[in-house]
């Protein structure tokens, strides 16, 4: 899969999820990749998309895009740093 | 294996932690621990390591819950008089969290017993109440590279330490022989403020989880002393490990683990 020109390794949808499981539901998802892959994360507008990419960044991981999908959820694009 | 969307929940609050994460609960998941003692320590350690999601936890005892029990020891209740203490103990467990597999041994340990009991774990606390069970686990984790956490509490005081093998001083290096027999009161004549062991087993289990997860500073090489009348912490700095000590030393005089004689603070004694 391809998003915005960049090669997606893995996809996780936290569209299901409220706060803080959001963001669990990302982290866990990251966890399982290797350094420097590349996570695609869908949510929605609204709370998730203020406060999961704060903190994945803040967890020291890359923030590469977030994309509107023009149906209320946006795709989150994100490299994995090292653990 | 992954995180099912139950645990993902359940244990949230630790996987948000940067120091935890979805890697550090697995650990915690997969880790063994041991708690030797039922009661006043091992009740609230017990029930912290059960909602953390330590996936095996031990028990040994082998007393009945008594009435006079339940001022402290918050993991039995009325209904469960009479039974023996690591029944109880399960069903608390088992109730709290369907993680946790939890294994019983309705025993006190003894030199005999003992170093089979912890053999299988990753970590081992020491909730009893008596000396000579005291020095025995510390002796039995020595000799078979356990780390161990330690504490005892009486009256409005508590204390506690911890034992990893190669990293500092064992209970015998600091205490070196149980006192005489009858010098010290059992918490039974002495009496203990219930949260006491609240606040010390408590600190035992966390303990636990900061070894499993291997983050932070432990309470190796320090005695971490509560005095709950003063309301005063001291984290009391240790000497380093002696050389001279009779079981960790390096020339050790206690090679086979002894039973001394027993003071055994059973409050509830029929």
């Amino acid at each position: 899969m391809e998003l915005a020109g960049i090669k997606i390794d893995e996809t996780v949808d936290i569209t299901d999820k409220v706060c803080p499981l959001t963001f669990v539901k990302a982290k866990v998802a990251l966890e399982e990749l290797e350094e420097g892959e590349i996570l695609a994360i869908r949510m929605n507008d609204g709370e998730p998309v203020q406060n999961v990419p704060r903190s994945i960044k803040e967890e020291g991981h890359q923030i590469l895009k977030l994309l509107d999908n023009s149906d209320g959820t946006y795709y989150l694009i994100v490299r994995k740093a090292e653990d | 294996m992954a995180l099912t969307d139950d645990q993902m929940e359940r244990y949230s609050r630790h996987i948000i932690l940067k120091e935890v994460g979805a890697k550090g609960q697995k650990k915690l998941l997969d880790a063994k621990v041991l708690v030797i003692g039922a009661g006043g320590l091992g009740s609230p350690a017990a029930m912290y390591l059960a909602a953390a999601g330590v996936g095996t936890i031990g028990i040994a005892d082998a007393d009945e819950v008594d009435l006079s029990n339940l001022q402290r020891q918050i993991i039995h209740g009325t209904a469960d008089l009479g039974k023996a203490k690591v029944k109880s103990a399960k069903e608390t467990i088992n109730a709290m969290n369907p993680d946790v597999t939890v294994h019983t041994y309705r025993q006190f340990v003894t030199s005999e017993n003992i170093l089979e009991l912890i053999q299988d774990y990753d970590f081992i606390i020491d909730g009893t109440d008596n000396f000579p069970a005291k020095f025995l686990i510390n002796d039995a984790c020595v000799m078979a590279k356990k780390p161990f956490s330690h504490a005892g509490i009486i009256r409005f005081k508590g204390q506690l330490m911890t034992y990893v093998p190669g990293e500092g001083p064992c209970y015998r290096c600091i205490f070196k022989n149980p006192p005489p027999k009858d010098a010290v009161p059992t918490c039974k004549q002495a009496g203990v403020i219930g949260a006491m062991g609240g606040v010390i087993g408590s600190l035992q289990a966390m303990e636990a989880i900061k070894y499993i997860l291997g983050v932070g500073k432990l309470l190796t090489g320090y005695l971490l002393t509560y005095d709950a009348i003063e309301q005063e912490f001291h984290k009391v700095k240790l000497p380093s490990h002696t050389e001279n000590c009779a079981v960790c030393g390096d020339h050790p005089t206690i090679t086979e683990l002894i039973d001394y004689e027993q003071e055994v603070c059973t409050d509830g004694l029929k």
